[in-house]
């Protein structure tokens, strides 16, 4: 009975089976919505996922064609110039900017690559041989650069996703198997006090009646006795009224001297 | 979860990595040093002589301390000497990729998000 489960601690009342009522229908309509929600999410990261597993590979070719041109570089210039390269870059030139796409609710930045106007700390790089070469090589790094940059929002996307996929998950579960069967329980429970009440209040009416017909019928014998009692009386005192004092039949006055003319 | 307003000012991308791969991205154009007087640059290059401490320093600079950079990108087989703090690293911002150097081709396997992906996917 009320002892099964574990339910809110209500008052067993109309009123709280009312907001129990309506709570449930809540908390089902919330379940589907969420379901629907955590649904949409994982068809979006399954997505997220396969493109980054393309990305990756992508990415190994391009890199692989990156270091080639680099190597290039090296040859023509015929040394290294990875310390000149270090020590001049001061300001960087190709940056990014994060933007925001909604996917059901959930915000996901995306990286967005841009260059900046007017600052090139690598003008001199490559001005005694080996100029074209390396401009060449910067456009592929940049490529490759763009290439990671769409590869880490993709990655951003993913890592956020699974923690909210979790958390909806979470609160999926949590409605289903906590707060429904709960809110379930309570409503059984406020339904069995009242049934239990009802009988009450039944039993109690039943008792009022009972006693009620008692007292009518001992009234009732009651009144019966004393008209009885009445009547019997009446029944003692009537033979001698009725010489007294009932009109004289003057037809059937027996004992009267005949008149004789 | 990752708060998502301090990603506006993420701007830069920061690299650790072998020599190569740090001067081919620098020629791209994504280094950067702050202004005096911290002259912090956004890159580190790591050779065969350069301790883990030094690259767990610089990894701890760009993703806890700074706070505008949005990707790092590191080397895989540097990424692999310091293994665990990209493996326990689970923040969304900034974002760690790992990519190929020249003299050490690509492992998906080793790969800390792909990892996830394959869990993920029950494989």
């Amino acid at each position: 009975m009320s002892g099964a489960g574990d339910r809110e601690a209500v008052f067993p009342t109309r009123q709280s089976l009312g907001i129990m009522k309506a709570k449930l229908k809540g908390a089902e309509t919330g379940h589907n919505l969420l379901k629907r929600k955590s649904e949409a999410l994982t068809k979006r990261f399954r997505d997220i996922t396969r493109r980054i597993d393309e990305a990756k590979r992508k990415m190994g070719r391009v890199m692989q064609i990156a270091s080639l041109s680099l190597a290039e570089v090296t040859y023509a210039v015929g040394g290294n110039i990875g310390y000149q390269i270090q020590e001049s870059a001061k300001s960087a030139r190709f940056r990014i900017r994060a933007k925001q796409e909604n996917v059901s609710g959930v915000l996901l930045p995306a990286f967005e690559s841009y260059l900046t106007e007017g600052n090139n700390d690598f003008a001199m790089t490559g001005l005694g041989k080996g100029g074209q070469q390396v401009q060449r090589c910067r456009e592929t790094y940049a490529r490759a650069v763009e290439a990671l940059v769409e590869l880490a929002s993709l990655q951003t996307a993913f890592v956020i996703l699974d923690e909210v996929i979790k958390v909806v998950n979470r609160r999926v579960n949590a409605i289903e198997h906590v707060i429904i069967p709960r809110t379930e329980n309570t409503i059984k429970y406020i339904n069995s006090e009242l049934d239990e009440l009802d009988r009450e209040e039944f039993y109690r009416l039943k008792k009022v009646a009972n006693k009620k017909q008692r007292d009518t019928a001992a009234a009732d014998a009651e009144m019966k006795r004393k008209k009885e009692e009445l009547a019997e009386e009446e029944e003692n005192v009537a033979p001698e009224a009725e010489d007294s004092a009932g009109p004289t039949d003057l037809l059937a006055a027996a004992d009267e001297e005949d008149v004789i003319f | 979860m990752a708060s998502q307003a301090d990603f506006r000012d993420r701007q830069f991308l920061a690299v650790i990595g072998d020599e190569d791969s740090v001067t081919g991205l620098l020629l791209a154009g994504i280094g950067h040093v702050t202004a005096p007087p911290d002259n912090q640059k956004n890159f580190l290059v790591v050779d065969a002589k350069t301790d883990n401490a030094s690259i767990e320093a610089a990894f701890e600079r760009f993703t806890t301390e700074r706070k505008d950079i949005g990707i790092v990108l590191i080397n895989q087989h540097i990424a692999d000497r310091i293994r665990n703090r990209v493996d326990t690293y689970t923040q969304a911002f900034p974002t760690i990729l790992e990519i190929p150097s020249k003299d050490h081709p690509y492992d998906p396997e080793k790969d800390s998000v792909l990892r996830r992906v394959r869990r993920l996917f029950g494989e």
